[in-house]
């Protein structure tokens, strides 16, 4: 069968792309004229749709776990722009279909932001989601991380063949329940979960202030997990799963992406060992899964090392009060020259409350060479609730960005930075080193 | 409760007392504790509705301390969920009644309109109040409060009156979470002066150096809701 909203979707994309416009136009067009594109192309993949949510993550799961299964030779489409909206899947399904409407790929691993991926598993139910975590972040969109949390039990609700759950947000790992309970023949649960000792690595919002009696969803015993993480080493982790421990290179730094590396594992076992109906053969080594994960490579701007005047410069997202204890634990302060840079704008998140639940006294030795952003100033406010040292301020980006870098030639350098100020940082970044480019 | 950045208004309340010579300590009260007998000074936080249902008995059971102190001048900052708490009730948009300690003169109602965004709030007591606001309740003041302010951005108490917060002797009451006193200096010192005049007769403050909570200011009463 042929649809004409195929052509007419590519055509407009052609000439979106030939105006510099972004990826949501064409997207638009096809869902208008031809709701049902979608679900019709994805329903035609052998190994189906999974779906990655959750706070935080999600961009260098996603990666990751196609990484995996391209090492296990599948072919994966997926919507590497990191525009995670159900328009932007569209729009990246155009630019892979032929002209008939047919999609050349085994299985779809999509990056969904909570909201959105709410929308498409009512078109498109997924035969996997992996549902990474809820930190404290976007209140301004969903009010309360209950709320959030909802989001994430509506896809695994969807969810026809392997709900993935991180065992170590309660939030999340009670979403089985509602499973069980809800459906006879529910989906399969499967966990990623972390060692004991390194439970305390990452310090949960809930946990932040609490002490015993404070409203603290309780924690249900711990199943059993796929896949755990049992230490991580300067360049090395050590993961654990089918009663082995093997230990493996890492190109990923930072504690929280090696753990999300253990949710890429379990879900790309489920696709690719697991979900071997209908005749197929076992797909999946697990040797293999683990060179593939020793050669992920961050994306872009998360735990992103460029070299500037020979030395390394770092680039730490943070968005949300886990997010940044996380990348302050993870990237000690000592040696390097440090900038942070904090946006409001809507991918931000207007919100800064959270700089306030972040304690910054790792960075009291060293001091903060530069500040910047729309809300240098509420940085530098907190900064000096904490005693911590402040060169200079400016909440223009490019300047500020030119002033560390001279600033501090002969030193590492590290930049903390929301999302929006990230992408201004590395348009800067661009001028003057290599960036990788993601298309 | 204090999912919500108010950790802050309690962290900026100790670190200017050692600015203006004083040396404060930090006691935090959590459900079940034993409520401490030299407080000065009391902050609480927002929460979650269910953080609200978690605390609701044990804040019930402290109610005749809390009214005690607040009747003899202790001053108090109440931040979103415990505001809410120290009104009288809080019915829900399903129509069940959280009840409070009712030292202030407030009822608050469920609603399905959540009311998020920068807020600028005037104020005859402390000049401009900034901060940010996440809250679901909307609250109407009875005539034993007055509100904190007019909001001249944001929506403060409830969707219609263009009220925000409410006074009742040294109590400051408000949706502002942001946190609520770094970016207002004036109400923090506010808080500070009457807890140290209380406790030594008289108050000799420093010379904090507020300049970046200036630049702050400017900046956050620029961007948009």
């Amino acid at each position: 069968m042929f649809y004409f909203s195929v052509p007419l979707g590519k055509f407009v994309r052609r000439v979106s792309r030939l105006r510099g416009g972004g990826s949501a136009l064409p997207g638009l067009v096809v869902e208008k004229i031809d709701p049902g594109f979608m679900r019709r192309t994805l329903s035609t993949l052998p190994h189906g749709v999974a779906v990655v949510s959750g706070t935080n993550g999600k961009t260098t799961t996603t990666k990751m776990v196609v990484e995996l299964l391209e090492s296990q030779g599948l072919k994966v489409f997926t919507n590497r722009t990191g525009s995670n909206f159900t328009r932007g899947v569209a729009a990246a399904l155009l630019g892979e279909v032929d002209w008939r409407g047919r999609l050349d790929a085994d299985v779809a691993v999509l990056e969904l932001d909570e909201a959105h991926a709410v929308h498409f598993v009512n078109q498109v139910p997924p035969r996997y989601c992996l549902l990474l975590n809820v930190l404290r972040d976007q209140l301004d969109r969903f009010g309360e991380i209950d709320k959030t949390a909802q989001l994430l039990q509506h896809i695994a609700s969807k969810t026809t063949g392997t709900v993935v759950l991180n065992r170590e947000d309660p939030r999340v790992a009670r979403i089985a329940d509602t499973l069980s309970t809800e459906t006879a023949s529910g989906p399969e649960v499967l966990y990623f979960g972390l060692d004991d000792s390194l439970l305390s690595t990452f310090p949960n919002d809930d946990e932040m202030r609490a002490a015993p009696g404070s409203p603290v969803p309780p924690a249900p015993a711990k199943p059993h997990a796929d896949v755990v993480l049992r230490r991580v080493g300067a360049a090395d982790a050590d993961f654990e799963y089918d009663g082995v421990t093997a230990t493996t290179a890492m190109k990923l730094r930072g504690v929280y992406n090696i753990f999300n590396a253990a949710a890429a594992l379990t879900l790309a076992r489920a696709i690719a060992v697991r979900g071997t109906g209908q005749g197929q053969a076992a797909l999946a080594d697990n040797e293999g899964l683990l060179k593939a994960l020793a050669n992920v490579a961050p994306a872009f701007g998360r735990g992103e090392s460029l070299v500037v005047d020979g030395l390394p410069l770092d680039l730490v997202l943070v968005k949300n009060p886990s997010g940044f204890r996380l990348g302050l634990k993870s990237f000690p302060a000592a040696g390097y020259a440090t900038m942070i840079a904090i946006n409001d704008n809507y991918a931000d998140g207007r919100d800064m409350s959270w700089l306030w639940d972040v304690e910054f006294d790792t960075l009291r030795e060293g001091g903060v060479d530069q500040l910047s952003g729309s809300r240098a100033y509420d940085m530098a406010l907190r900064l000096q609730y904490d005693d911590v040292a402040i060169g200079a301020v400016n909440t223009e980006i490019a300047p500020a960005l030119a002033a560390f870098i001279s600033g501090a030639r002969d030193k590492p350098k590290r930049i903390f930075c929301t999302y929006t100020a990230m992408l201004a940082i590395r348009r800067e970044l661009s001028k003057i080193t290599t960036v990788e480019v993601v298309s | 409760m204090n999912i919500y950045g108010d950790w802050g208004n309690a962290l900026v309340l100790a670190q200017r007392l050692r600015w203006h010579g004083y040396t404060p300590e930090l006691l935090e009260y959590n459900v079940g504790d034993e409520f401490p007998a030299d407080v000065d000074l009391i902050v609480g936080g927002g929460g979650q509705d269910s953080g609200q249902l978690v605390i609701q008995d044990d804040l019930l059971s402290r109610e005749s301390v809390l009214r005690g102190l607040a009747e003899d001048g202790m001053p108090m900052l109440v931040i979103c969920g415990l505001y809410q708490l120290f009104g009288k009730f809080f019915k829900t948009r399903t129509g069940s009644v959280i009840p409070g300690i009712g030292i202030l003169d407030v009822e608050t109602h469920g609603t399905d309109e959540r009311l998020i965004g920068n807020v600028s709030v005037s104020t005859t007591e402390f000049g401009t109040v900034l901060g940010y606001e996440n809250h679901s309740g909307q609250t109407t003041l009875g005539p034993g409060v007055t509100p904190l302010g007019t909001t001249a951005k944001g929506t403060g108490n409830n969707s219609s009156d263009g009220q925000e917060g409410a006074r009742y002797r040294n109590i400051v009451a408000s949706y502002l979470h942001g946190s609520l006193l770094p970016k207002n200096p004036a109400l923090a010192d506010f808080l500070i002066r009457t807890a140290v005049e209380r406790k030594y007769g008289s108050f000799s403050p420093g010379t904090p150096d507020d300049s970046y909570a200036v630049h702050a200011r400017e900046h956050a009463a620029r961007r948009p809701r």
